[in-house]
């Protein structure tokens, strides 16, 4: 199927980092890689708190390579949180569309044409990646990982009936004007950010499509999901139940 | 009880352009539904209006919360055992990206960035 690129649409992705130094560059070399061959018009901003190990350098050079109108920079001074920055990220974005994704290569941009095909095809408001249908899935979870997911998920499900498979994921295409609203509506933090943004989606009518992602999880190794952020999951789960 | 429902739950475009609307939170609908069920339960176990019904209803209807919980508790179980054990292992993403990867330092080294 031929791609024509499309004059109106312009995609802006909206890149949150912290300490990515290593990974930043690769990220973008991806990204410049799939919109070029997609023909698609878009622009990658970058929001760095602050990183102490230099992410922001590496950023400019960037910039320097691929151009100021296709890397923006619009770092913080400090960490402060995914919720501004997709607030801080909107207002300097140019793009009708906005996606947003994880900086270190657990999702790959190869998946955003066909977040942008899937949108074009219904009219979405949004497109989720999942890891949890169709051919979506991760690599690097083990047995224990996997269980605590998908029984979190099932949870969530149950109680939230949220039409859509993955509640948490953060790889995800918005029209700018939905994604606007919704930030300004979300209260919670961390993973119940995400899901928090789904419920409200449905809440407003928004309608969501879903491609399935794969998820490859470089950093499990070092960071096991512990008792606290299950604990905090619920009760940002709980309070969700309680208030939407 | 249609027409409370239908009270509680706003449009979704009128809940778009108001900055607050009243929709009937998950919360309230489980209390509701729960609600609904035992009383029917309790009408049928302790037949509280007198109807006057056959035993073996009486004798189905009484264990029915338990079972049901039981039910739902099994399928959970079910559900979330077959999802685990058909949860996509992503082994050629990872193996692809680990190329890309490569591909992209080069490249980029090419063009001058300098780590």
């Amino acid at each position: 199927m031929t791609k024509w690129p499309t004059n109106s649409d312009k995609y802006s992705v909206l890149l949150p980092t912290y300490n990515e130094r290593e990974n930043l560059p690769l990220i973008v070399w991806l990204l410049v890689k799939y919109f070029g061959e997609s023909g698609y018009n878009y622009e990658i901003i970058v929001i760095d708190d602050g990183s102490p190990d230099g992410t922001l350098q590496i950023a400019e050079q960037l910039q320097k390579i691929y151009g100021h109108d296709k890397i923006v920079l619009r770092p913080r001074p400090k960490k402060l949180g995914l919720g501004t920055a997709y607030i801080h990220g909107i207002k300097h974005a140019t793009g009708n569309f906005i996606i947003i994704m994880d900086a270190d290569l657990s999702h790959h941009p190869k998946f955003i044409p066909q977040f942008i095909e899937k949108q074009k095809e219904g009219g979405y408001d949004l497109i989720s990646g999942t890891r949890y249908r169709g051919d979506g899935g991760v690599y690097g979870w083990d047995l224990r990982r996997k269980l605590i997911s998908r029984g979190a998920n099932f949870i969530t499900q149950v109680l939230l009936r949220p039409g859509a498979s993955d509640l948490t994921g953060s790889f995800r295409l918005y029209k700018k004007n939905v994604l606007e609203s919704l930030v300004e509506r979300c209260v919670s933090k961390g993973y119940v950010f995400q899901m928090e943004m789904i419920v409200r989606a449905r809440q407003l009518g928004y309608t969501i499509g879903e491609v399935p992602i794969s998820f490859v999880d470089r950093v499990y190794g070092e960071s096991k999901l512990g008792g606290n952020e299950i604990v905090s999951f619920l009760k940002g789960l709980l309070t969700l139940f309680a208030t939407t | 009880m249609t027409s409370s429902l239908c009270v509680c739950i706003t449009s979704s475009e009128l809940a778009q352009s108001l900055p607050v609307s009243f929709t009937m939170t998950k919360l309230l609908e489980w209390l509701f539904a729960v609600s609904l069920v035992g009383v029917a339960w309790g009408l049928v176990t302790f037949d509280l209006l007198d109807f006057q019904f056959p035993a073996v209803y009486r004798e189905v209807a009484w264990p029915m919360p338990v079972y049901l919980l039981v039910v739902f508790g099994c399928y959970s179980l079910a559900t979330v055992g077959y999802r685990v054990a058909t949860f996509n292992d992503c082994e050629e993403a990872a193996r692809e990206l680990q190329g890309q990867i490569q591909e992209a330092k080069e490249d980029l080294k090419k063009k001058g960035l300098k780590i």
